[in-house]
């Protein structure tokens, strides 16, 4: 019996996403009076025993570096080998791209009850109940997990992550990887910017902008605020902006610290994809936006005349 | 060629989320049923779309679900497809609904399975990829580009701060999501051929849940905005630094 949380990386090194798997993989091992433990498939450049500072004892690791590509059927199967190995019955994954691809898989494999989306700890008083979000953000259900085996996949930037003292003891296992069927022939990722799911700042527009000439504003304010970019679904669908950018129910769900809407009305669809932002700030000219209701700080105003005089603060702010 | 499409019935994007019978049910009462749109916009239209370049594609559509499912059925029949079929199961559990997908797949023998990348209820993300597992085949999430050539299909898909291309044979399961195509609206042409197209109904194979929902909640409400006049931008910074400690 242990908890064992499944680290993701990319580029050499942990994701932050998986720092928070990690926390809560290990307050859920002290609930349940047991051990957390990590796993990781191939290789990073991070001194893994530091991932001890997270509460875990032991950093499991197979690193073939074939599988610092992901094939989910690949992983699954390594990671059900892992298990089988280590004796652990939770396993906790971050909700991000390769959780979504592996925890599934994984599930059937082992006949497990998964939880996708939780966002807290389960309660274990009575049985294995754990919340999750559902209708997009605008509910929460509490899903029972009936196995023997259970696994929970957790939401990104739901869970804090908790920074302590500690070392883990990094043991490798020996599992065979089987051959991958999926095989990747590019990347491409945007260069500098904050992935818009991980982000802890999230400056948004929408068609109240314009035009996508006038994204220089909201980019100037990303980049003072070390935040991420996003944008209402017209925008996107108008080329203004990217595809991935476009968040809402019919987009990417996201719940950073801060998400500052500009120039975007608050329809219902736009709302399920950003309503577990902890604060949010609505600058829009309609005093009858309904982001408004939403907000936690709303200023009534052109964009074109606030924005600047925000930037101007935040560099004052920053001292720049 | 032979592709799946899985359709799953939701709530209209806009209905009211209330829950019923102590908070253990969703208050279904004067609820608009639309298919689930990243079935929808991007798989089934994606599926089309391969349809229209390959005539001789065999197209069908599932749906695990009770017989109110079924105008939703005919709704996607009436934007193409050549037939579908519907478990006769109200199950919840993704791994129950999963499994009646990969038995009837089984027996099909699919090339092609797509699924939206989740369903806008329950935002479950899982269908796809267990499916994937129970029929031992490759699976892509959160996919933004499919093409097929031959028996290779490349596709893209979403990762953090990026995308990924990856080629893949078939058989292979994908699940969608915006890019993948554009939306299109059922013609009159359509709507009368779906009527006549066949919709099997089909009992479910018996599978023990491996999850029950117990309940359901709101979030609470927040406390209310603080209005900052637009000429005194600058203080919404000071609160956001000073106050709500964001920056
Ligand atoms: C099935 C379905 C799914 C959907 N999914 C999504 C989704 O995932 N995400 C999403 O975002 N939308 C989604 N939508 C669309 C949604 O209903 C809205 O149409 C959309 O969110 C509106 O985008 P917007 O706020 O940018 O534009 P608008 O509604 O046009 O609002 C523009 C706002 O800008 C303000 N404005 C104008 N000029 C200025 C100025 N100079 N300064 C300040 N403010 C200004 C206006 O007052 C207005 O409030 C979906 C719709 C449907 C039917």
């Amino acid at each position: 019996m242990s908890v064992l949380i499944y680290i993701d990386h990319a580029d050499n090194q942990v994701k932050k996403s998986s720092l928070e798997a990690l926390s809560y993989g290990s307050d859920l091992a002290k609930q349940l009076g047991t051990e957390a433990d990590a796993l990781i498939l191939g290789t990073v450049e991070d001194d893994l025993a530091l991932l001890g500072k997270y509460g875990v004892r032991n950093v499991y690791q197979v690193s073939n570096p074939q599988l610092n590509q992901l094939d989910a059927q690949v992983f699954t199967a390594v990671i059900a080998d892992a298990i089988s190995k280590t004796g652990a019955d939770t396993i906790v994954f971050s909700g991000n791209a390769t959780g979504k691809a592996v925890a599934p898989r994984l599930s059937a494999r082992l006949k497990a009850g998964l939880v996708t989306g939780a966002v807290a700890l389960p309660d274990t008083a009575n049985g294995f109940t754990v919340k999750k979000t559902v209708f997009s953000g605008k509910a929460f259900a509490f899903v029972q997990l009936l196995s023997p085996i259970k696994i929970i996949s957790v939401n990104p930037n739901s869970y804090s992550v908790k920074e302590g003292s500690g070392s883990a003891e990094i043991s490798s296992l020996d599992i065979t990887v089987p051959a991958p069927k999926v095989k990747v022939t590019a990347t491409n990722k945007v260069s500098g910017s904050v992935p818009l799911g991980e982000a802890e700042i999230v400056v948004s527009g929408g068609r109240g902008l314009k035009g996508p000439e006038n994204w220089g504003m909201i980019e100037e304010l990303a980049g003072l605020l070390g935040a991420a970019t996003a944008c209402s679904r017209p925008v996107a669908d108008s080329h203004w902006r990217p595809h991935h950018e476009h968040v809402g129910q019919t987009g990417l769900a996201i719940a950073p610290n801060l998400y500052i809407a500009v120039g975007i009305s608050g329809a219902i669809q736009h709302l399920a994809g950003v309503n577990r932002s902890k604060v949010i700030v609505v600058i829009n000219k309609d005093p009858e936006a309904p982001f408004f209701k939403q907000a936690d700080y709303g200023i009534v105003g052109d964009a074109f005349e606030v924005m600047p005089k925000v930037i101007d603060a935040v560099k004052k702010l920053k001292g720049k | 060629m032979k592709i799946l499409v899985c359709i799953s019935k939701t709530p209209d994007t806009t209905a009211k989320i209330a829950f019923t019978d102590n908070n253990t049910k969703f208050a279904a009462d004067g609820v608009q049923w639309i298919i689930n749109p990243y079935d929808e916009w991007y798989a089934l239209v994606r599926a089309l779309e391969l349809k229209e370049k390959d005539a001789s594609t065999v197209l069908h559509l599932i749906n695990v679900g009770g017989a109110d499912a079924e105008p939703v059925i005919r709704k996607a029949l009436a934007l193409g497809g050549d037939e579908a079929i519907r478990v006769n199961s109200d199950s919840r559990d993704s791994f129950t609904i999963a499994s009646q997908i990969a038995t009837h797949a089984k027996s099909v023998g699919y090339d092609l399975i797509l699924t939206g990348k989740e369903t806008i209820d329950y935002n479950g993300s899982s269908i796809g990829g267990m499916v994937a597992e129970l029929l031992d085949m490759p699976y892509i999430s959160l996919a933004t580009k499919l093409e097929l050539s031959g028996t290779t299909a490349t596709v893209t898909r979403e990762i953090e701060g990026g995308e990924e291309i990856a080629e893949v044979s078939l058989p292979l399961v994908v699940a969608c999501q915006k890019g993948m195509a554009e939306a299109r609206i059922p013609n009159m042409r359509g709507i009368m051929a779906a009527r006549t197209k066949q919709l099997k109904v089909i009992e479910p194979v018996a599978v023990e849940a491996l999850t029950s929902i117990s309940s359901f909640g709101l979030p609470p409400a927040k406390a209310g905005v603080k209005m900052i006049p637009a000429e005194q931008a600058e203080e919404l910074v000071r609160l956001l630094h000073e106050e709500a400690r964001a920056i």
